[in-house]
């Protein structure tokens, strides 16, 4: 098993969203976040003063699968996600030992 | 004038009651001067009840302004001190109505010096014959014998313009001030310091005498607090974080803008109830019309002078400015607005409205830290409001003789300008050094500011217990 | 590759951003969050009824980064968040398999 975590531009949320579900992926976190990276923030003025605002809003997805359709929704993601401009985040992937759903006890791939 | 008054009761009342009057002539036929007699006290009755609901209706209005200074100020602090905010705009409200009714009242208003009032100096209790005018009032609070309504309609009315000067300190405060210092100095600003200048002015006091003007309290009431404020704030220091090191300025984004807004709006509200209800009569209706179009218009002009200001010097037109510069119209012609013809208005509120983005400016640049810009609008705009009318008193609005007179810009010369730069001197110079007496005593007392550890917390967690946005909410600014 | 999970006091976020750009380190997310260690909560009152409030407002700081930066990083942040009062946070390192920047879609260390 594997934890996806994609950091996306907010207003890709919906598209990713349904480039995931087209692959059958029914399940996912979303966390509303901030962060930079390459993409610097922005100058905002408040009562005369200038300052920089590093962090911007970005959404963060996290969804746990099977490794099978790891690459399939890696590429969904990426494929969703993608504007070409600079702030158009990241995907990263982790090692995941165990899941299991609460409901039924089930554990293992079973669970995600 | 009078007769035509009379005249008009007659036929109003014989066209109310035709069958009663009939009647009444066709029996007892009383003598005409019993039925003059008669019609003058019922006409005067009915003025009296006319004057006092206008009075009482924008007292009302007045009173509703603490809702607007509360969201104002909530709306540009951090949300971790919004519960310590609203609790102090609330509590000083009814610190106000009792330090008012104690002392505060006899103080001002009551006969003594040139100072301060000494009779009927406790809770209302000196003698008096209100409504009764001019030569036929007698009691101990002649300085305001000259509006015909009852004594408390003239106690409240003053009582919600005492409690507006409390309420703008605590905005300039805000977010380290500790709860019972901020009460402790509230109690004593309306009990004593506001009354005493007040009393200069208003109370037949010496600048009264000198022929310094306030038609509604640029000076009495904004100015007041902002030097106030002023002191409270040169004895609190800014907040945590605020300045650098190296002297830098570091913004403190307010938690709503939308509070903000509608705090505005509700201040732009209760100046109608303000201005055109220091006149404390309707008269024939002519002047407090005059005052609601000057008002309004200075609000507009200010607005747009800040915006503007801010826009082309900021490079945005930053809402919390346009807000302020909408405030500082307001205060600006709160002092004139009686006395200068419209278009001088235009003039007042765009110079206010220019004035309160440089002075926030400054203000930060003097690291004077005022979290809502409590000084740029009510202090540096209540001088400038006042000093206004020594520029623009119009003839048309002031014979210039039982009022002040001409402004320079109507060719009274410089007499009014120095008469209201001699108001601004002393009220100033009393407050602000009166104001840091008192912080500085509440100081060694018991302190003013909350610990560093509580103002990086919150002060509603500290002071109060309390948050004002709890369940599983976001934090903020830690 | 590995991810810094970083728990702090949200007043200290400034700080820590510094030190970490300081190193060189360019990129993060934050997450408003709250939660509890052995710091515990504190008492409120509400309308006369006091109440433990467990869950206190923190910050949780994530990055991505290549191994060789990892201690230097973890020195950073727990420098310049350290009060040395309780609840001053905590830092967890995870494995990341794998990274993608979505723009670019640069993989592994190119990516981060």
């Amino acid at each position: 098993m594997k934890k996806i975590e994609a950091i996306i531009k907010p207003f890709k949320l919906e598209e990713v969203k349904d480039a995931l579900s087209e692959i059958g992926i029914q399940g996912m976190t979303v966390t509303e976040v901030k962060g930079f990276g390459r993409q610097k923030g922005h100058t905002e003025i408040y009562r005369g003063s200038e300052y920089t605002v590093d962090f911007l809003p970005k959404v963060k997805i996290e969804v746990v699968l099977g490794d099978d359709l790891a690459e399939k929704a890696i590429d969904a993601i990426v494929k969703a996600a993608k504007t070409g401009k600079i702030g158009d985040g990241k995907v990263f992937v982790f090692p995941m030992e165990q899941a299991v759903r609460i409901r039924t006890d089930e554990t293992g791939e079973k669970a995600v | 004038m009078k007769k035509l008054i009379l005249m008009l009761c007659c036929f109003a009342a014989a066209l109310a009651a035709p069958h009663a009057f009939a009647q009444e002539a066709a029996a007892a036929a009383p003598s005409l001067a019993d039925q003059v007699s008669a019609l003058e006290s019922s006409s005067m009755t009915a003025k009296v009840a006319m004057d006092t609901v206008w009075v009482l209706l924008t007292a009302g209005l007045v009173f509703f302004m603490n809702t607007g200074f509360g969201l104002v100020e909530s709306g540009l602090c951090r949300s971790k001190n919004c519960v310590n905010i609203l609790s102090k705009n609330f509590i000083v409200f009814a610190i106000s109505s009792i330090s008012f009714y104690v002392l505060g009242w006899g103080l001002m208003f009551g006969e003594g010096t040139p100072y301060f009032g000494l009779k009927g100096l406790w809770c209302l209790l000196g003698g008096d014959n209100s409504p009764a005018t001019g030569d036929a009032y007698k009691g101990v609070y002649t300085s305001i014998n000259w509006t015909g309504v009852p004594l408390e309609a003239k106690f409240f009315f003053q009582l919600v313009f005492a409690g507006t000067a409390a309420t703008i300190v605590s905005g300039a405060v805000a977010e380290r001030i500790k709860y019972i210092s901020f009460i402790l100095f509230s109690a004593v600003l309306v009990a004593v310091m506001y009354p005493i200048t007040g009393h200069w002015l208003w109370g037949g006091g010496f600048l009264a005498q000198k022929g310094v003007w306030d038609f509604a309290g640029s000076t009495v009431v904004h100015s007041v607090g902002g030097w106030a404020a002023l002191a409270g704030v040169i004895a609190l220091g800014p907040r945590l974080g605020k300045f650098g090191k190296d002297g830098q300025v570091h913004p403190i984004p307010g938690h709503s803008m939308t509070s903000a807004f509608i705090g505005c709006f509700v201040l732009w509200l209760g100046w109608f109830g303000f201005n055109p209800g220091s006149t404390m009569g309707v008269g024939d209706g002519k002047l407090i019309a005059h005052i609601f179009v000057t008002t309004n218009t200075a609000a507009a002009a200010g607005c747009i002078g800040a915006m503007a200001t801010a826009w082309l010097m900021l490079k945005k037109p930053d809402l919390s400015m346009t807000l302020n510069g909408c405030l500082a119209g307001l205060v600006a012609i709160t002092c004139p607005c009686a006395w200068v013809s419209t278009p001088a208005s235009i003039v007042i509120g765009l110079i206010a409205g220019v004035l309160v983005v440089f002075a926030v400016i400054m203000f930060d640049k003097l690291r004077l830290d005022d979290p809502v810009g409590a000084l740029s609008v009510h202090l540096v705009n209540g001088v400038w409001g006042t000093l206004s009318l020594g520029l623009f008193a119009h003839p048309n609005w002031t014979d210039g003789k039982t009022g002040p007179g001409f402004g320079l810009f109507n060719g009274g010369g410089i007499t009014q300008l120095v008469n209201q730069a001699t108001g601004v001197f002393w009220v100033g110079l009393f407050t602000l050094f009166g104001g840091l007496i008192v912080w500085y005593v509440i100081k060694a007392v018991m302190g003013l500011r909350v610990a560093e550890e509580e103002e990086t917390e919150g002060l509603d967690l500290g002071e109060h217990g309390q948050e004002a946005y709890p369940d599983f909410q976001p934090a903020t600014h830690g």
